[in-house]
């Protein structure tokens, strides 16, 4: 092995890992939660389907896409060979500890709420990124004579079923947990820790940790209120991905 | 006072061990835990049973030979060593919990007694300056800020006792690892081979078998020294920057 890998596979350059992808993932929160605030506006989803072909056509913006998969299984992969470690390091539990008393919950389970959230990515890309890419149910919309997939059916039609919702609201609370550890973590694990910088630096992280899920919950609760008062009307956009899935076979 | 001690008896370091109840009566609130302990042994000696093994040297609180997972807690419930932990911390009529430190690098010898010498040689890695200092300097020949005189003397107030590693669900020793890091590398002696003091100390601590931090900061919590995270932090900026530019191929 160069030094440079042994130096990544020690355990401190397994966190040092953990902490450039988990802080890579987390500006592409932000991205991801201020582009899908355009779902918020009632226009029958024509900004947020341009800014769909934008963001999924956009040379650089594809490439950063897949540097975000490769850092999402980064990240997964080094947590399970860390966890494994960790694991290995206390063969013998305690028959009793009291550990609520030295640290919080979620900074104790950053696996099992890791866990929850990869799921929540694996239902969340199934339903909306693998149909825009693979599926033959997305119809199409034309905006000033410019053809657009119309994700923001698939949107709506999702988000109008109120298990679905349900399903986003649990994991983004999970999301919340994982970040309210994982944020201000990731910063000292990088070796930065200082008195100026790291009280901002927990304050911040917990703020995100809270605001940023609530932004994305906003998303399905305003669209599954909107289908229910009749704002939307879900059965309209059913038809249209049926109508494709018919053309489509 | 009268308690219920369930306590872990293990023959030797092959032998499986497990839970065993003793009941300890007219026990003074003013004895320290190693006193009750030892009044405990002897009644055991004098119905011809094997005494229990466990750690103690200086019961000043400074030598670090005690150990103990008290009630879940390493050192018990206050925040110092269980040589300095009184039975005035308890209830008559209370059940308390007596376990070794669990951690693969700490073997069980027997009873409440484990095997630390994995600190020791993670000290013979790099955890020292090559040259002998000679005399006392003269005063203020080697201009040192007292700041950092003072951080460096609170890291070396760490006294080995493996509590952190017992505190941590990772049963990781990076809080020790860190402050022995960071008492040389802040002082002028240290500096010459703070490089290759880091790297050689990570890798025995990970040769070992410890765990990676997770940052929950239970170790620091625990601590009967109030060693902060701040080392880990320094420890981890030292390392990669050692990494990246050390002579060590």
């Amino acid at each position: 092995m160069s030094w440079f890998t042994e130096s990544l596979s020690s355990s401190l350059g397994r966190k040092l890992i953990m902490s450039l992808t988990g802080i890579f993932l987390i500006t592409f929160l932000v991205v991801h939660v201020a582009g899908n605030l355009q779902l918020l506006k009632l226009d029958g989803g024509e900004s947020f389907n341009i800014y769909t072909k934008f963001m999924t056509t956009n040379p650089i913006i594809k490439t950063v896409s897949y540097l975000l998969y490769a850092g999402i299984l980064a990240h997964v992969i080094y947590s399970i060979i860390l966890t494994r470690v960790n694991r290995s390091a206390r063969p013998v539990k305690y028959a009793y500890e009291k550990a609520s008393t030295n640290s919080t919950w979620a900074s104790r389970n950053m696996g099992l709420l890791g866990a929850v959230v990869l799921f929540f990515l694996v239902v969340h890309m199934r339903s909306f990124w693998f149909e825009m890419k693979f599926g033959d149910g997305v119809p199409m919309v034309e905006y000033d004579g410019e053809d657009y997939k119309n994700l923001y059916a698939l949107v709506v039609t999702a988000f109008s079923q109120w298990w679905y919702v349900l399903i986003y609201l649990v994991s983004l609370a999970f999301l919340g947990f994982h970040l309210s550890h994982g944020f201000a973590s990731a910063f000292q694990t990088l070796g930065l820790n200082h008195k100026k910088y790291t009280p901002f630096i927990e304050k911040l992280g917990l703020a995100f940790a809270i605001i940023v899920p609530i932004l994305f919950a906003t998303q399905p609760i305003a669209i599954f209120f909107w289908t229910q008062t009749g704002a939307l009307d879900p059965s309209v956009y059913e038809e249209m991905i049926k109508t494709a899935q018919l053309a489509g076979q | 006072m009268n308690l219920t001690l369930k306590i872990w008896r293990q023959k030797n370091a092959d032998a499986s061990g497990k839970m065993q109840t003793y009941n300890v009566t007219d026990i003074s609130p003013e004895m320290s835990f190693l006193e009750m302990l030892d009044v405990l042994n002897e009644d055991l000696l004098k119905k011809g049973e094997d005494p229990i093994a466990f750690d103690h040297d200086c019961r000043e609180g400074i030598c670090g030979m005690c150990s103990l997972f008290i009630n879940g807690k390493p050192h018990g419930p206050s925040q110092t060593t269980t040589c300095q932990l009184h039975m005035r911390s308890f209830k008559d009529g209370d059940t308390v919990y007596i376990e070794p430190w669990r951690a693969k690098a700490f073997p069980v010898v027997k009873d409440l007694t484990v095997d630390r010498s994995s600190f020791d040689r993670i000290i013979q890695a790099g955890g020292y300056i090559s040259v002998n200092t000679g005399n006392a300097p003269d005063a203020n020949e080697m201009p040192i800020p007292k700041d950092v005189v003072d951080e460096a003397m609170s890291s070396a107030t760490c006294i080995g006792c493996g509590a952190c590693v017992a505190a941590c669900k990772n049963a990781s020793a990076m809080l020790f690892v860190s402050a022995k890091v960071s008492q040389l590398a802040m002082l002028p002696q240290g500096k010459p081979e703070k490089q290759k003091r880091v790297e050689a100390m990570v890798a025995q601590m990970d040769e070992e078998g410890f765990g990676a931090c997770t940052n929950t900061g239970a170790c620091s919590a625990e601590c009967p020294k109030d060693i902060s995270l701040t080392n880990i932090a320094r420890m981890n900026r030292e390392y990669f920057g050692a990494k990246a530019s050390s002579e060590n191929v």
